[in-house]
């Protein structure tokens, strides 16, 4: 292990460390990542991160880049106001898949397809983690959440969105969308830089979905919530990338 | 930045062409807009002018993305407005809780239509309540209620310079009529007639290395505990209540020596002077009342005129919009209302003198 695994990444805050969120929670894995990201790059003074409402809402003070809370799912929206009215920001719009795939819907399949040259980095932990547990669009068949207490009814409430699936269908050739996971933290770094570069050469429209584990709604222990994200989810949610530039696809 | 009008002209266009130019002369630099009418063509106007001026535009996906981007433009520093209506501005105010709570300087044109839900295309008042007061919040926003086209231009230039100098959100509210009608007009620089600009900045992405004159910036709209927005909710009220008398505008005619006092705003506020004068060329002891800024309100003014008069009629196209306003105001005071409201109906100088008239003759 490098010592750059190891150490913080200078991007972060120190001052809000350790962070809030719960343990054992994917969100600190994908900010970690963003941060090692946005070092190697060196974007730190010109980036913009927006973060959205729910268990991201955390993340505000996370990094020493500028950062603002939005509403949820309206990270998107004042992510592309930002970057339309100044080209020479990075915009970043961190969200759950609450505010992505449910109330932020249109904003994510809007600003895919006029390949806005924002980042849109979204966290799946197949429920809204924040508000205590409910069904989100990326709850698996038969998930027991708050409001599937008897487990999701394909039938009565539809089968989970598949977020970079749909976002490759409707965007630009020159967007990048692909789906990472915490329990593949090399490659997760790997789709997010690709994703991060693909915006500061001001290309074209990033997207990154990322699996990522909530053991508190689940009620999972440890094994369980490693089971659970790199078994389960892994049955419905394809890792890999989904629309890159040919010369560098992984599935 | 290049000055769109070099100098003062004398022109005759619709108000939403109006708003456009003012936009463009108040140095706005973006525009982020969905359709809906009667406010279409400050979009169509804003869109062909906006690239001869180096100005941008961006039609979103809806009235929510068009007042999040429109607060992401602020947040880039730059003059960002919207424009819509009805529907529209219900979407809109989910953003400018936002701005509320953030004091972002966002700038936002209301040209009213019928309500409720999607009633009509062409006019009304009944946006007042909305305007004024949506959101889930204090309401803390400034509200300018224009009559002519004259003053789309003068309250346009007026409500980008009030959003940045206070940093709060910032309606100019006109209606379906305002919007779509013809009428004469002189444009100017402002600079030229001595209006101070004051400067945007911005609260994202500013120059420089962090550590040296700049830290990066952590805004946020959520907190943890009660006593920390209570804070925040406060300041901000305190700084409202301060700015409020330099804020606040209205017109007054006639109001020290009148037995009744006819209140009206924006366009109707025309008919209202106009039978207001008539009567008073007829020997009826009648005043005139029109708030500008129907928020703040201009409550000292008006209780001022309630210790010469204490009749009202207030005139409305709404059922009670404007009213409210004016009772909330006269809280406490000895005052007898009277109404012509009229949702969603234009209302004409010969209504309100029929109506003074006939209540007249009953007295008698």
């Amino acid at each position: 292990m490098s010592a750059s695994e190891t150490t913080m990444p200078k991007s972060w805050r120190l001052e809000t460390k350790p962070h809030k969120f719960c343990p054992g929670c994917g969100h600190g894995l994908v900010l970690k990542v963003l941060g090692q990201v946005v070092d190697e790059l060196d974007i730190q003074e010109r980036a913009v991160f927006g973060c959205d409402i729910g268990c991201s809402l955390l993340a505000w003070d996370f990094f020493n880049i500028d950062s603002v809370q939005t509403h949820h799912g309206r990270t998107t929206p004042v992510i592309t106001g930002i970057v339309r009215a100044n080209p020479s920001l990075i915009g970043i719009a961190y969200m759950g898949d609450g505010g992505g795939y449910a109330i932020g819907s249109q904003h994510l399949v809007n600003a895919a397809n006029r390949n806005d040259k924002i980042f849109v980095l979204l966290v799946n932990n197949t429920n809204y983690g924040m508000t205590g547990g409910q069904m989100a669009p990326t709850t698996l068949p038969g998930q027991i959440t708050e409001t599937t207490p008897y487990g999701r009814d394909v039938d009565e409430t539809g089968s989970p969105t598949l977020g970079p699936e749909m976002v490759a269908a409707i965007s630009s050739e020159t967007a990048y969308v692909a789906r990472g996971t915490v329990s593949n933290m090399s490659k997760l770094k790997k789709f997010i830089k690709r994703a991060m570069e693909n915006v500061v050469a001001g290309r074209g429209f990033s997207f990154v979905e990322v699996l990522a584990t909530c053991p508190t709604n689940w009620r999972t222990n440890a094994r369980d919530t490693w089971k659970f994200l790199d078994e389960d989810m892994k049955k419905y949610f394809k890792v890999g990338e989904f629309k890159t530039l040919p010369t560098e696809r992984e599935e | 930045m290049e000055r769109a009008i070099k100098e003062e002209k004398r022109v005759f266009m619709t108000g939403n062409e109006v708003v456009a130019w003012g936009a463009l002369a108040a140095e706005a630099d973006i525009m982020y807009g969905y359709p809906i009418t009667p406010q279409n063509e400050v979009m169509h106007y804003w869109t062909r002018l906006a690239p001869k001026h180096g100005r941008k535009f961006l039609q979103t996906e809806d009235e929510l993305s068009a007042g999040f981007t429109t607060i992401g433009g602020v947040l880039a520093g730059r003059r960002a407005f919207t424009a819509t209506a009805g529907p529209g501005n219900i979407l809109l105010q989910e953003p400018v809780s936002m701005a509320e709570m953030m004091r972002l300087p966002m700038v936002m044109a209301i040209m009213q239509r019928g309500g409720p839900s999607t009633a009509t295309v062409i006019y009304s008042q009944q946006e007042v309540n909305l305007t004024t007061s949506g959101g889930n919040g204090e309401a803390l926003r400034i509200v300018y209620s224009t009559a002519t086209h004259q003053e789309l231009y003068d309250y346009t230039i007026k409500a980008f310079n009030a959003a940045w100098k206070y940093r709060f959100p910032t309606f100019i509210l006109g209606d379906g009529y305002q919007a779509k009608m013809r009428e004469p007009l002189v444009m100017y620089n402002p600079q030229d007639k001595g209006v101070e600009m004051a400067a945007s900045e911005p609260f994202v992405g500013k120059e420089g290395k962090f550590g040296e004159g700049r830290e990066p910036a952590h805004l946020r709209n959520a907190f943890s505990m009660e006593e920390e927005l209570y804070e925040v909710v406060m300041e901000h009220i305190q700084d409202y209540n301060k700015i409020t008398p330099q804020i606040v505008e209205y017109v007054s005619l006639g109001c020290e020596e009148a037995d009744l006092v006819i209140v009206a705003h924006g366009i109707v506020s025309r008919a209202a002077v106009a039978a207001q004068e008539k009567l008073r060329r007829e020997g009826y002891r009648v005043g005139f009342f029109r708030p500008i800024t129907l928020r703040p309100f201009p409550v000292r003014a008006l209780r001022k005129v309630c210790k010469s008069t204490s009749k009202f009629l207030v005139v409305e196209s709404a059922f009670g919009q404007l009213a409210r306003l004016v009772k909330e105001a006269l809280f406490g005071l000895e005052a007898e209302m009277d109404e012509i409201f009229m949702p969603g109906l234009g209302i004409t100088s010969e209504k309100i003198i029929g109506h003074v008239k006939k209540k007249s003759e009953l007295k008698v």
